[in-house]
């Protein structure tokens, strides 16, 4: 019981996927503008993830190894098309205001990397509990990011007026350098707090949820080669 | 032509893919600590966006002639992964001096959001074939062009003396591009 708990936790806030493992960063950005839309871009992503997951762990023994990325990315793509053609049919209003990034869910490395970090090596129960912990912190970063743009940029919560008509907003926290600002300021506060001190994250190789599966990994001299241009990195 | 220059020069400066979209952030967050490394990424981008543009396009079309055109989205990236795999073949064996200098970039853009956006994008917005491969052209000219000016930004971060603990690395790196963001800001109503 312990163990499935802390499969459900750790997404949470130890391994939350945008603030600490720091994937799934171009949704994260674009679509936090207020906070409808980053929790609801977070809910679509949970929901495929957590298709994705379990229909992975189901297929594990079937799916030959060696084409197994091209497998889960028609797996993923097939979920993305559902949530997409669902949140047009009943949500026209976030469906337009998401446009683009929903299909985009599908290069969403957090959904690809749990595919396989995760649910090619464990049960469908594991496989399930994990989508729901990684999607639920995925929305609740998108959604603080959410809530923390909209406040500024436009005096909003929720869409009901704070303060709103009686101080100016700063409209800059709606565009994209407020979208860099806050993202960068959330990750130094996890830092500032996160037990483990200040570790500095990097955008390395080794850290790359798809290590294992990348062509870099056979390739002996490209990947000599990208370790010393990505070392700095 | 005149079109054709506006709908590439708005998405290099007004509608820059990476500053103003936030597509492709990943790379430009990875990739962008020296310059040659830079400049290879962003021109792998270049090619790869021109020619994903130039198979999906078409693909599109057909798809849209037996009205299945939601299936878009499970083509497109299909279709755009096994085309850099194929690229990845032909520049190895015959053209080895570009394969050397991309080569090894082009896994890493397999999944990237920025070519799969720029496709989508063009079927979105209604463009024709020629309009496509222009706009493609000029969203893969303004990945390079963020990448460029952003490596120069961070060669002069290399020293973070006085910068506080928590914000070293990752978040320096953010709100440096806060602000570079913020300059480009400066071109929008450029073009109308």
């Amino acid at each position: 019981m312990g163990k499935k708990m802390t499969i459900l936790t750790k997404g949470l806030i130890k391994e939350n996927p945008v603030l600490v493992l720091l994937l799934g960063t171009c949704p994260a950005l674009a679509t936090s503008t207020s906070s409808i839309n980053g929790l609801g871009m977070g809910l679509a992503a949970t929901a495929v993830l957590i298709c994705s997951n379990i229909v992975i762990a189901l297929l594990k023994n079937i799916i030959p190894d060696k084409v197994r990325i091209p497998c889960y990315i028609v797996v993923i793509a097939g979920f993305v098309t559902i949530v997409q053609l669902l949140l047009q049919a009943y949500v026209p209003s976030l469906y337009k205001s998401l446009g683009l990034f929903i299909p985009l869910i599908v290069v969403n490395c957090i959904i690809l990397g749990r595919a396989e970090m995760f649910a090619n090596k464990n049960s469908v129960a594991d496989s399930a509990l994990d989508g729901i912990g990684m999607g639920v912190g995925f929305t609740l970063a998108l959604g603080v990011m959410g809530a923390i743009r909209e406040f500024f940029g436009a005096g909003t919560l929720f869409g009901f007026a704070i303060y709103a008509g009686h101080i100016d907003p700063m409209g800059i926290f709606m565009l994209a350098p407020g979208g860099f600002f806050v993202y960068g300021i959330l990750v130094a506060a996890v830092n500032h707090f996160s037990a483990n001190g200040t570790k500095k994250k990097s955008f390395s190789c080794d850290e790359c949820p798809l290590f294992n599966a990348c062509t870099l990994k056979e390739d002996e001299e490209l990947r000599v080669k990208v370790e010393q241009k990505g070392a700095e990195a | 032509m005149v079109g054709l220059i506006t709908i590439m020069m708005s998405v290099i400066l007004v509608d820059n893919f990476v500053l103003a979209q936030f597509l492709g952030i990943c790379p430009f967050l990875g990739v962008s600590k020296k310059l040659d490394s830079a400049v290879g990424m962003g021109a792998a981008v270049i090619f790869v966006m021109v020619l994903a543009t130039a198979a999906t396009w078409p693909i599109y079309q057909v798809l849209d002639g037996f009205e299945i055109g939601y299936l878009q989205t499970v083509v497109f990236i299909l279709v755009i992964a096994s085309l850099v795999q194929l690229v990845e073949m032909v520049l190895k064996k015959y053209v080895p001096a570009l394969h050397k200098a991309l080569g090894v970039y082009l896994p890493l853009i397999t999944t990237n959001c920025a070519v799969l956006g720029v496709t989508i994008m063009n079927i979105n917005d209604g463009l024709t074939y020629v309009e496509s491969l222009f706009n493609a052209l000029g969203a893969g000219i303004g990945f390079l062009l963020a990448m460029v000016l952003f490596a120069g930004v961070r060669s002069k971060l290399e020293n973070e003396a006085g910068v506080p603990d928590c914000f070293k690395g990752v978040p320096l790196t953010l709100i440096s591009a806060a602000i570079l963001s913020l300059s480009f800001m400066g071109f929008s109503g450029l073009f109308q």
